[in-house]
């Protein structure tokens, strides 16, 4: 193949980089590699080349379709120049209101702040919050520390009672030539419990959104089986920017992922699709669902009640997390809440960070 | 083994009764022709598992499959050694009186004693097609070890030596997306989604699957079939498998011509959620008296 075919197909690949695709190096040789077998002249097989070799995920596709369009047009014929901002789907970061952002003003009276303001720091409710007091409370989500549920394993392990284990102790005995030796035990074992966790984003929710985000971030770096979901008008599967170590790059990596900040909710039909895509598969069973919301439905509340009946059925437990329930006076009269409450394991508060510690305790013991 | 085009796959999966569009066949090709994983996603019953077993009936190759489950290890992927008749040769060695220890030692590490497990088993057949169903079940560690043995498409047993496919075998991988897979093992394959096929397509496949039912019925089965999956309501879509089981059940009762009371004795066939089963009596009502 000539040089000037494989520029084309790399710098196809940048543009399928810059609209979100994660493209590696690896990947665009195994493309090049792709189209050198089934040729050049055909668009359709190059087309189809790139879908096998580039993409892993359903979400992928989508993007590479459009990207594809974009960059060699319906016709056939490539364009001299990538259209790039076709290419990038539509986002907006994390909003800027919510004071944040990477570093941030690291102002003196942050520094000097006495314990008790620490304390008083720790029962405020999120939302209420200046930019300075968020920062001051971002550094505080460290010293939470959730331990993740468990669950018993389909493998053993050994252990001093329990049941015979059967094939270590005939081992042993083959190590004396078949003499019958100690008797070797096993128990089942332990292993982190799956954890789903559902993000309201909505309008309604927007000034919980960063706290709860960095409360998702600390559940998925204690425990490898944690999945993160945001949901509002659409599901945004998040899980990959929470593995991020740094919170404020996590934070930011979901923001770009997010296409439905401060939107609506419709929670009964994204629940619906989270169940269908991703829960009733499998990623729900036997797992601990976790939804923060604060129950405004703008949807059908009786679609919500039948969804979270059924992700009842799948899950282990299901926690609802509303951050106006530790308030004063509150009520559950939303009718979003009213639905989901009777398919709900506990109802809890979720405003401040200490609430965020009984949760964890919750879910611990879940 | 060669195949020339993806048209020549397409042929010779069709002649198998498996019916693919080009994008499928393409993937199937170039998976082929660069010895690379596939790895197939999917709606469940839309034939992934299916493929595997086509193209190792086209090739003419053994199918070697391996269930994938929560807390799958090597022992049950790669070899294992069986400790019962391993005990019993020693016993008959003793027997037999004053055996040499090394010898007896070394003769207890014999090919004989080698349980192979589908892995190796692949590797030793090969060329051969293995099938790695559901891999999103298995954890993390044995995709780990997975892609070890994919990337080098040999592996060693300390006991007896390294153990190398002559031809590496072809290899399928499929994943109902419980979880996301590691990216190190999706870049070592070749990523396909299969959707649920169209109109036409799915009437061919009912044809060549269930040569009994007749061209009506299948045409009639299918039309509801995807008008069910189109209404979006349903927890859990038919998938093409379903609609092969319902065309058969309503041809085993004799059904010419679907009516209420023949779809409503065979819905278990379609459905299997009691919501759903609600869902689709009153759907076909509407549907068979338009």
């Amino acid at each position: 193949m000539d040089r000037g075919g494989d520029e084309l197909l790399l710098a196809f690949t940048r543009a399928l980089r810059a609209a979100g695709v994660p493209v590696t190096h690896d990947r665009a040789r195994g493309f090049l590699e792709a189209t050198a077998v089934l040729g050049l002249d055909d668009q359709r097989a190059t087309y189809l080349a790139g879908r096998a070799t580039l993409c892993a995920g359903p979400d992928d596709l989508d993007r590479y379709d459009r990207v594809f369009t974009a960059f060699f047009g319906r016709d056939g014929l490539p364009r001299p120049r990538p259209a790039q901002s076709d290419g990038v789907p539509g986002f907006s970061g994390l909003p800027d209101t919510d004071g944040s952002g990477d570093g941030g003003p690291a102002e003196d009276d942050v520094v000097r702040a006495r314990a008790s303001d620490t304390e008083v720091l720790r029962h405020r409710d999120v939302a209420t919050l200046s930019a300075a007091e968020k920062h001051r409370l971002a550094g505080m989500f460290a010293t939470l520390r959730p331990r993740p549920p468990l669950r018993r394993t389909a493998r053993h392990q050994r252990w001093h009672r329990g049941q015979v284990d059967a094939p270590a102790t005939l081992r042993a005995s083959l190590r004396r030539m078949g003499e019958p030796a100690e008797i070797a035990w096993r128990r089942r074992g332990v292993r982190p419990r799956r954890m789903v966790l559902l993000i309201d984003v909505s309008g309604s929710m927007s000034g919980y959104a960063d706290a709860l985000l960095r409360l998702a971030h600390r559940f998925t770096q204690a425990s490898p089986s944690v999945e993160t979901f945001t949901v509002g008008t659409r599901v945004t599967h998040v899980t990959r920017a929470m593995r991020s170590h740094d919170p404020e790059r996590a934070l930011v990596a979901a923001g770009e992922t997010v296409p439905d900040w401060s939107g609506g909710t419709r929670l009964g039909e994204t629940l619906r699709f989270f169940l269908d895509r991703w829960g009733q598969r499998g990623m729900a069973r036997g797992a601990v669902v976790v939804v923060f919301s604060d129950g405004w439905e703008r949807g059908d509340p009786a679609l919500l009640g039948e969804q979270m009946a059924r992700l009842r059925r799948v899950a282990h437990r299901v926690v609802w997390v509303n951050p106006h329930r530790g308030k004063d006076g509150y009520e559950p009269v939303q009718q979003g809440v009213l639905a989901a409450l009777p398919h709900c394991d506990d109802f809890v508060a979720g405003h401040s960070l200490a609430t965020f510690a009984e949760l964890t305790e919750v879910v611990s013991r879940a | 083994m060669v195949l020339e085009s993806p048209d020549a796959v397409a042929e010779r999966l069709g002649a198998t009764g498996y019916l693919c569009d080009d994008a499928l066949a393409t993937v199937t090709y170039l998976a082929l022709r660069m010895q690379r994983p596939l790895l197939l996603e999917g709606e469940p019953g839309t034939g992934k598992t299916a493929l595997a077993e086509a193209v190792a009936e086209s090739l003419d190759l053994p199918l070697v499959r391996l269930q994938c489950y929560e807390g799958i290890d090597a022992t049950q992927a790669l070899y294992d050694w069986d400790f019962p008749r391993q005990i019993l040769h020693l016993r008959a060695l003793e027997a037999a009186g004053g055996a040499d220890v090394t010898e007896a030692e070394k003769s207890l590490y014999d090919a004989r004693f080698l349980l192979a497990r589908p892995v190796l088993q692949a590797l030793q057949e090969s060329p051969a097609v293995l099938l790695v169903d559901e891999v999103d079940r298995a954890d993390d560690e044995f995709e780990a070890f997975l892609l070890e043995v994919l990337s080098t498409y040999q592996v060693s047993i300390p006991e007896l030596g390294t153990v190398r496919a002559a031809t590496p075998p072809v290899v399928v991988l499929t994943s109902n997306r419980t979880r996301e897979l590691h990216d190190a093992l999706k870049r070592r394959c070749l990523y396909h989604w299969i959707d649920h096929p169209g109109l036409e397509r799915e009437v061919e496949i009912v044809r060549s699957r269930a040569p009994e039912v007749s061209a009506e019925l299948a045409r009639q089965v299918v039309g509801v079939v995807q008008g069910l999956r189109e209404r979006g309501d349903l927890v859990k879509p038919p998938g093409v498998a379903e609609t092969l089981d319902w065309a058969r059940a309503l041809t085993y009762l004799g059904t010419a011509e679907i009516d209420l009371a023949a779809a409503s004795a065979t819905l278990g066939a379609l459905v299997k959620y009691r919501e759903d089963a609600d869902r689709v009596r009153h759907a076909l009502d509407q549907m068979l008296r338009a």
